[in-house]
């Protein structure tokens, strides 16, 4: 039988901050590759039924990775992460940021600060990701634009769910 | 914060189930009588009023017994749209990460064969 991996979502409101721990069950350099590598991300990040398309990928201080969230009809939602430090295999920070599919990042809408952190526990790893956004307004521009573009519609049974409550 | 983390849990918790999301459904068209809900599923009452009991725990709906109908309705008070995202970013992580555990153990396997 398989057993649920600890994951553990945390939300601080009052900080504007969010943060994702999990385990998984293999070496740290296996998932550092998984989170570093473009071969590796277009295979898990986008979660389903959307894929991922990376269209560029460089991994280093001053680099970024700008890649789509494609849905099954083919809609696409471009963004773009830009590294800003790295410590192999222990972490890095990035900013990420809503973007075109030239890469070019949208100015008008917040970007989040991630901080990603990997440490082995025994053969498993565990990672922390803490997004940290600048203020509460950022959070609520993030929120307006999503549900104007339509992003909710990646969980459409929620979203369905969600309408028939409100009306 | 651990209040607002468990009552999100608890809604994901009552929407996860279909037949609780058809109740839900069916009451975003308007208030209904338990028996009135019951008869879509083909389900036998006591089942029903514990899917009931789920979606009222998670402060979806509420109900009224007037004599001995009992009549079910939405709670109008919606979820915020901050809450919303936030439920949703958490399922995003949530399917993404289990993507990734499907992709370690492939590569694992691979690793092992070398």
């Amino acid at each position: 039988m398989k057993i649920d991996p600890r994951f553990e979502f945390v939300v601080d409101k009052a900080r504007n901050r969010i943060s994702v721990e999990r385990e998984f069950a293999a070496r740290q350099q296996l998932v550092w590759d998984c989170h570093t590598r473009r071969e590796y991300l277009d295979r898990w990040f986008a979660p389903k039924p959307l894929t991922t398309r990376t269209k560029h990928m460089d991994f280093r201080p001053g680099g970024y990775w700008h890649y789509a969230m494609v849905m099954p009809d083919g809609q696409s939602f471009w963004s773009r992460l830009d590294y800003q430090s790295i410590t192999p295999i222990d972490g890095y920070v990035a900013l990420d940021a809503f973007s075109d599919e030239a890469g070019a990042v949208n100015a008008d809408l917040p970007r989040a600060r991630w901080e990603v952190a990997f440490a082995a526990a025994q053969d498993r790893t565990v990672v922390t990701t803490v997004i940290q956004y600048d203020s509460a307004q950022d959070v609520q521009k993030v929120i307006d634009m999503g549900l104007q573009a339509g992003l909710t519609s990646t969980l459409e049974r929620l979203d369905e769910l969600l309408l028939a409550l409100q009306s | 914060m651990d209040n607002y983390c468990a009552s999100l849990d608890s809604i994901f918790h009552a929407l996860a189930d279909p037949t609780r999301r058809a109740i839900v459904q069916r009451l975003g068209k308007g208030s209904a009588t338990v028996t009135e809900l019951a008869q879509p599923f083909a389900m036998a009452l006591p089942s029903l009023m514990k899917h009931v009991g789920v979606l009222e725990a998670a402060g979806l709906l509420r109900s009224e017994k007037t004599g001995r109908v009992r009549t079910c309705m939405l709670e109008r008070e919606e979820l915020a749209a901050v809450e919303r995202w936030l439920g949703e970013q958490r399922a995003v992580w949530q399917a993404r990460y289990d993507n990734l555990d499907a992709l370690l153990e492939q590569l694992n396997g691979e690793d092992d064969e070398n």
